[in-house]
Formats: structure tokens, C-alpha cells, sequence
């Protein structure tokens, strides 16, 4: 059976910076992680195709780097929502109110978690690791964006105003 | 607190996040002096600071560099920026506020230890502090700091930037490792451990970004006194994280040894809401609770292990008394449940039969025979799964039904969480 080839499927940029990781570490198969970032940051997920345009790139097979990919909880294999947001709810958010925030966002966003609003502008995570900001606890984080000591009041003005500015945000 | 600071120094100075603020209190002088005083006598400024790695184990520095074997090259060092362990937020402070001080630490590590290519393994989730980290190493390379021939000298270094995706087990060295050569971060048989055979099979050291963001201040001040800012037995200064229930969670670099763990409640505001002290986490996630009568233990590695923890990682979680240590318990299980990493049957199996315990358990719906199955499945992991993910899940639950053993009885058929339903719920 032929492949089809989808190298053009994805941006040119995108596949500069696949090949620029291949070059750049000791041995090309170090490239998978940052490769698979590359084509997330471009598509906001990583349809199966996109793992056969690494593997051809880096010289693995297919089911190579999807045994690596499906390892890692922050690649998705569907489309998920323009902005992802993740409740910290380990220990220390845990012991000032994460669960009555992750409950709050959940009524008020009409998602359960890992469920996707039907804007299709959030997806809402409560099952995450502990995301490192313990001392601004309850937090949650927002895309690449921490949002700190939140009560759900705080909570809802932040995800009011990122959908509001959703175009300029959308890059 | 007045004590001299290291890795907090230059806080509050200026544009520290690029190349010319730091300049400007002195950064990328220690890499200088480095070079002129050459691999051996670096190594030998490290061991004199009794420097011990703070990503966990606090494994002697020094000593770690001395594994490698000699004239075998290429050698590779990767830096543990996983952060992951609950409670822990240091090297996010380090990486956001002196993101060049980690930068000319690694670069100095890389001279002593003359390798080529030094990796920065940073964890998925902190995504900016990578792009943070990105530029401040373009920028180095800008500088001459990095890429070839570092400040005018025959030595070639990269600094690579690389983002995991999502995985606790990735901070355990050999997964990282595995993760880092593109593969799924599972862990490795040790030995041989990584200073002989670590990355592509090559002499490989493995350091905390705390533990190397000590070295500009140990290389420009000196071994010894970086060793006397703390005590003989446990050296130097560490920057703790202090949350939970206290009224200024925050990091705080203390001295070693001559501090206390009442000191650094302190520091953090006390016990938040006029409340009483219950129990406090040292180390992170990973270790035992301690109480009230613990509260006066220096942060020494010895005292500690007396009291029957561990400093770990740097974290204080502290809790007030209308906290459930069963729910706490219950949640750290369920972390370890969920990043397990699926390699060998104990964790992979014991943390599932642990947690659904567990959630029984806080529901009040377990039975006390129940609550024994709890200490069988935990002593069936402990020290029989293959790293130490497995034993650590087991550490939390287990301490903390050794020293309140009455809370997780009380749960037992009560229909409901005993604790919690008497008192107001925090929000
Ligand atoms: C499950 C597990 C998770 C770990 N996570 C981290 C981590 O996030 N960061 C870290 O520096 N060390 C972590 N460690 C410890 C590392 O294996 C290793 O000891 C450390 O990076 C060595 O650096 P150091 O000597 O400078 O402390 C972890 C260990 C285990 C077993």
C-alpha cells in the first residue's frame, strides 16, 4: 500500500522547525517530542497523519512514535477547544478550594471535566499534575498562563475576558 | 530573615532576565573564573561546598561528577526542570525570576564536566517558563556563553531546551533520559546508573535546576563559604516552598540546619485564619506526614529522616486542623495512580487498588477490614516496584495512618467523611 504523503498538509514552517529538531540533537530520534509539539502548536492536536509525517521525517515507523505520543497526557489525538484550561487540584490547591472551583467551572462552563463547551472555546481539565504554582493555590492554568489565588468569581471574570479577546488570542 | 542569600541574591535588581541585567550584578562572571580555573579545580570548589542535589535524593554534587568515567567522550548533562513533585514550585521561581543564574550554573557544570551538549529537560505544562528559558539561551549564545568556542576558548557548548509533555515520571532520571532520546518515559534498570551509561549510552550526570543554580555563587565566593551559610552536616542555603494553610504561601531561601520547620511557618505568616496547627508535608508529595510535635526539627537531612520524613524536594505543605488527612491522603493516591507509568505490576496495580480504597474509604463506606486490606497492599509495594514511584505512593497514606490512626477508623462505616463533615468546607 502507497501512503499518501501529507508533508504539505502541514505549514512549511512547521516542517523547517521538525527538520531544524532533527539536526540540532545527537541523534534525530530526540526530535519526536519537540516535533510532535511543532505539529500541535500549528493544528492544535495531532491527527494520525501527522504522526506518520514525523516518523518519515525522523526515519522511525508510524507505531513507533505513536507509542511515544499516546505516553505523554498533553498531546491530543482530537481536536480539543481554542484554550485549554487546567484545574490544579493536588494537595496544596486542594487544601484552599480546588474542588469547589473545579465544580463551579463545570456548572458554569456546562462541561463535565475533560469535556469541551459547545463554543468549542474551552475544554476544562480537573484531572491534571500538580502545575507548580502551590503558593498562588487555588490556581488554575490557562493555556501557558497561570491565573492564581481564584475564588470562582475571579475564576469567571478570566475566562470571560479570554473569550471576549478571543481573535487577538487565537494565534 | 538577614541570612546572606545565594540563589535569591540579586532579587529585585533590574532586567535579570536578560543578559545585560545580569551582567550587571555579576552574572556570567562565575563562568569566567570557571574557565580559568579549569575542570578539576571546579569539581573540587563543588565537593568543598558540601553542596547535595535538591531535585529529591540529595545526592552529594561533587561526588556525582566523580562517577563519570574518565576519557570517555562524548558526556552529556541534562537538567531536571520536571518540577512535578506536589507542592513544589522552586524551580519555576528559579527558571522565572534568574532564568541566566541557571543558565551560566548549567554552562559552569558543562565546563567542569567538559561536555558538549547540555540539555534542559523542562515539564509540559510550563510551557512559558520554556519559551522564557529558549530566549534566555539564544541570548547566551548571543553573548558568547554558549555555541562555539564559549568566551574565546576551544570549547564547544549547545544548550538545548527541551519540552516534555506531561508526565511526573519523566523527573525520575533514567525516564527522563528515555524521554529525552524520544522515547516513552519509562524508567531504567539502574545500574548501570546514568554517570556511566546515561544518555545514547553515554557518561551522563543528572542535576536539579536548584542544585545547579548554587554553582555561580559557589565558583565566585567559594566553596566554603557557601558550606558555612549552613551547618557541617547540611550545608549551604535551600529555597523551600511553603502552601497549604498558611497566610503567605511563598518560596523561602533559608540557611540549612539552623532553621526549623516553626521558622519557616513563620516566614509564610503562621497558620492561616487563627487556626490550629494539624500536620505538615515536608519534601513534597512523594513523603510522610509529620505533626505538631516536629514543628522545632532543624531542616537537616538527619533530623528529618529521625523524625521520619524526608526534606525532599523543598516543599512544606502545611495543614490546619479542619483538614481530613484521609482526603489529603486520597488525593496524592490518586495522582500516583494516574502517573503511574505503567512499567511494573506493583505500581501499576497496587496504586489502582489503593485509590479505589482509598475513595471508599473518604466516603465512609469502607470497612474496617477494608482499612487493613490498605496497610497489605501498601507493604506489597514498598520496595518491590521497580523505581521509586511505587514506594512513594505507599509513604503519605501509610505515615499518615500510623500517627492518626483514629481518622481513618472513624471513616470506617461512618456513611461520610467524619472530619470534614463537622466543619465549615475551606473555600
Ligand atoms: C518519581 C520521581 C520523580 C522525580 N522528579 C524529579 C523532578 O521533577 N525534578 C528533579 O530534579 N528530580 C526529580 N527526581 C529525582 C531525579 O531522579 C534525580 O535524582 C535528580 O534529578 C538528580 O539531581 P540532583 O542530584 O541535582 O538532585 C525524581 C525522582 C523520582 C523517583
Amino acid at each position: 500500500m502507497v501512503e499518501a504523503d501529507h508533508t504539505d498538509a502541514l505549514n512549511p514552517a512547521t516542517l523547517a522547525r521538525i527538520r531544524q529538531m532533527r539536526d540540532l540533537y545527537p541523534s534525530p530520534r530526540s526530535a519526536v517530542l519537540p516535533a510532535l509539539w511543532a505539529i500541535q502548536d500549528e493544528l492544535a492536536y495531532l491527527p494520525a497523519w501527522s504522526l506518520e509525517v514525523v516518523a518519515t521525517e525522523l526515519g522511525l515507523l508510524a507505531g513507533d512514535v505513536e507509542a511515544v505520543s499516546s505516553f505523554y497526557s498533553m498531546y491530543f489525538n482530537h481536536q480539543p477547544g481554542r484554550h485549554q484550561i487546567q484545574v490544579c487540584r493536588n494537595v496544596s490547591c486542594g487544601l484552599r478550594g480546588s474542588d469547589e472551583l473545579l465544580r463551579h467551572l463545570e456548572n458554569w462552563l456546562g462541561v463535565e471535566d475533560g469535556g469541551t463547551t459547545t463554543d468549542g472555546a474551552f475544554t476544562l481539565e480537573g484531572t491534571v499534575e500538580c502545575l507548580g504554582a502551590c503558593g498562588g493555590a487555588p490556581m488554575m492554568q490557562v493555556d501557558r498562563f497561570s491565573y492564581e489565588n481564584l475564588n470562582p468569581e475571579r475564576a469567571e471574570e478570566v475566562l470571560t475576558k479570554i473569550r471576549n479577546s478571543e481573535p487577538r488570542d487565537l494565534d | 530573615m538577614d541570612d546572606e542569600k545565594v540563589l535569591t541574591r540579586h532579587l529585585g535588581a533590574p532586567g535579570l532576565t536578560t543578559v545585560g541585567g545580569y551582567e550587571k550584578v555579576g552574572g556570567y562572571q562565575g563562568l569566567r573564573k570557571a574557565i580559568q580555573m579549569g575542570p578539576e579545580a571546579i569539581v573540587a570548589e563543588v565537593k568543598a561546598s558540601g553542596l547535595r542535589g535538591r531535585g529529591g535524593a540529595a545526592f552529594p554534587t561533587g561526588t556525582k561528577w566523580g562517577f563519570l568515567p574518565k576519557d570517555v567522550f562524548p558526556r552529556y548533562l541534562c537538567v531536571n526542570a520536571d518540577e512535578s513533585e506536589p507542592g513544589c514550585f522552586k524551580d519555576r521561581v528559579l527558571m522565572e525570576e534568574f532564568p541566566h543564574q541557571l543558565l551560566e550554573g548549567v554552562l559552569i557544570a558543562a565546563y567542569a564536566l567538559q561536555v558538549t551538549h547540555a540539555f534542559i529537560y523542562i515539564r509540559g505544562e510550563y510551557r512559558f517558563q520554556r519559551e522564557l528559558l529558549e530566549r534566555a539561551a539564544k541570548e547566551a549564545y548571543r553573548a558568547g556563553y554558549a555555541g562555539k568556542g564559549v568566551l574565546g576558548t576551544k570549547w564547544d557548548c549547545e544548550l538545548i531546551v527541551h519540552g516534555g509533555a506531561g508526565a511526573y515520571i519523566c523527573g525520575e532520571e533514567t525516564a527522563l533520559l528515555n524521554s529525552l532520546e524520544g522515547r516513552r518515559g519509562q524508567p531504567r534498570l539502574k545500574p548501570p546508573f546514568p554517570a556511566v551509561k546515561g544518555l545514547y549510552g553515554q557518561p551522563t550526570v543528572v542535576n536539579n535546576v536548584e542544585t545547579l543554580s548554587n554553582l555561580p555563587y559557589i565558583v565566585t565566593e567559594g566553596g566554603a563559604r557557601y558550606a558555612a551559610l549552613g551547618t557541617e552536616a547540611s550545608p549551604g542555603t535551600r529555597l523551600f516552598c511553603v502552601s497549604g494553610h498558611v497566610e503567605r504561601p511563598g518560596t523561602f531561601e533559608v540557611p540549612m540546619g539552623k532553621t526549623t520547620f516553626r521558622d519557616l511557618l513563620e516566614l509564610a505568616g503562621g497558620v492561616w485564619r487563627g487556626r490550629q496547627f494539624k500536620a505538615m508535608q515536608p519534601g513534597g508529595g512523594s513523603m510522610q506526614v509529620l505533626g505538631p510535635q516536629h514543628l522545632d526539627v532543624p531542616l537537616d537531612f538527619k533530623a528529618v529522616a529521625e523524625a521520619g520524613s524526608s526534606l525532599g524536594a523543598g516543599a512544606l505543605v502545611v495543614m490546619d486542623d479542619s483538614t481530613c488527612l484521609v482526603d489529603v491522603a486520597s488525593r496524592l493516591v490518586d495522582f500516583y495512580r494516574h502517573e503511574s507509568c505503567g512499567k511494573c505490576v506493583p505500581c501499576r496495580e497496587g496504586t489502582y487498588f489503593e485509590s479505589e480504597l482509598m475513595h471508599r474509604l473518604e466516603a465512609g463506606i469502607a470497612s474496617r477490614a477494608e482499612l487493613a486490606e490498605l496497610s497489605d497492599i501498601c507493604a506489597n509495594m514498598e520496595g518491590r516496584c521497580f523505581c521509586p514511584l511505587g514506594d512513594t505512593a505507599t509513604w503519605f497514606v501509610m505515615s499518615a495512618l500510623r500517627m492518626f490512626p483514629e481518622e481513618f477508623e472513624s471513616h470506617c462505616g461512618a456513611g461520610r467523611c467524619p472530619v470534614r463533615a463537622g466543619s465549615e468546607v475551606a473555600a
